[in-house]
């Protein structure tokens, strides 16, 4: 198991995972989001060879309506 | 005037009105009164997932970024630094490189705030953004973020949500009289004289949210505001009367009857 935050919230892993993979687990579609870790934005064709490590800030954004 | 476009950064549109997606009671809203605005625009937030609430619903669901273009805002950003990275994130979703740059620098009037919006305008510019700033009416100001290669400036016509209208229509005149881009009226617009005037002044368009969203039917103020930028648009190019202070008749002054 690793621990990672994830949009600011401890979240768990069974071990080190590709981008790729967590947005799966999430029911996410790849082109409904993006995605940063520590920081970076992760380009899309990255999030295969990406991987989550322990203690990784990651943050995973949508569009909401707005003004 | 049939074939008036809007151009914005390399691409035509027939609909200057650019409306938001917020404050509506759901995404069945949302759709219906973007559908009846006529909008081929479209602004949305980025915000994190709600990783905890499984089968959400995705707004892009609702507005299919094949037909409307997407124009992500940096709404809530209070630095420069928010700014940038937000803009950066939208990017990476792949809807568009376009970006209503959106730097907040007062909780309680949401104006913007000016150097901090020049900053992240001149490192987004550098990565290539299509930078679409939202910005007070102040004419220096807009000059500046359009000699940065800002692809429209949007000066605001009131403070969001507002509803005041047009305060101060002078300086809207002096940014489009030095204007080398599109000058979109971002903010304040109340009900459709509002937008029919922004328009009649000779603005490119036109963006709104809470006129719409805010209103007691939406999907018919939204329709009302098709139209009040079409009119508005209509009447510019066709080009106003001067306004005089004594009456002149319209009826011919001879054969009248004796």
């Amino acid at each position: 198991m690793i621990q990672i935050e994830l949009n600011g919230e401890p979240y768990s892993l069974d071990a080190p995972a590709a981008v790729s993979s967590l947005l799966s687990e999430l029911k996410l579609k790849p082109g409904r989001v993006a995605v940063e870790i520590n920081r970076m934005v992760i380009a899309k064709a990255e999030y295969e060879r990406t991987i989550i490590n322990q203690g990784d800030h990651v943050e995973v954004i949508n569009f909401v309506g707005c003004g | 005037m049939h074939n008036d476009k809007f151009e914005l950064g390399g691409r035509a549109f027939r609909s200057r009105l650019i409306v938001g997606t917020g404050k509506y009671r759901d995404f069945n809203e949302t759709r219906q009164a973007v559908e009846a605005s006529g909008a081929e625009i479209v602004t949305v937030a980025v915000r994190r997932v709600n990783i905890t609430e499984r089968n959400r619903e995705n707004l892009l669901d609702y507005l299919d970024p094949q037909h409307y273009m997407i124009l992500p805002n940096t709404a809530g950003c209070y630095t420069a630094e928010e700014a940038i990275r937000t803009a950066r994130l939208a990017r990476e979703t792949g809807v568009s490189d376009f970006v209503k740059l959106e730097v907040i620098g007062d909780q309680q009037t949401l104006f913007p705030d000016i150097p901090a919006t020049i900053e992240a305008a001149r490192v987004l510019v550098k990565e290539g953004f299509k930078v679409m700033p939202y910005i007070t009416d102040d004419p220096v100001t807009c000059l500046r973020l359009a000699e940065m290669g800002c692809v429209a400036v949007m000066p605001l016509a009131a403070p969001i949500g507002s509803g005041l209208g047009i305060r101060n229509p002078y300086n809207l005149r002096i940014i489009l009289e030095q204007a080398r881009v599109p000058v979109v009226v971002d903010a304040g617009v109340g009900t459709a004289s509002d937008a029919a005037q922004a328009m009649e002044l000779g603005c490119d368009a036109v963006l709104m949210n809470t006129a719409i969203a805010g209103a007691r039917e939406p999907i018919a103020m939204a329709h009302a505001m098709r139209m009040a930028v079409e009119a508005g648009r209509l009447a510019y190019l066709a080009g106003r009367i001067e306004r005089k202070l004594y009456a002149t008749a319209s009826s011919p002054l001879s054969g009248l009857i004796e």
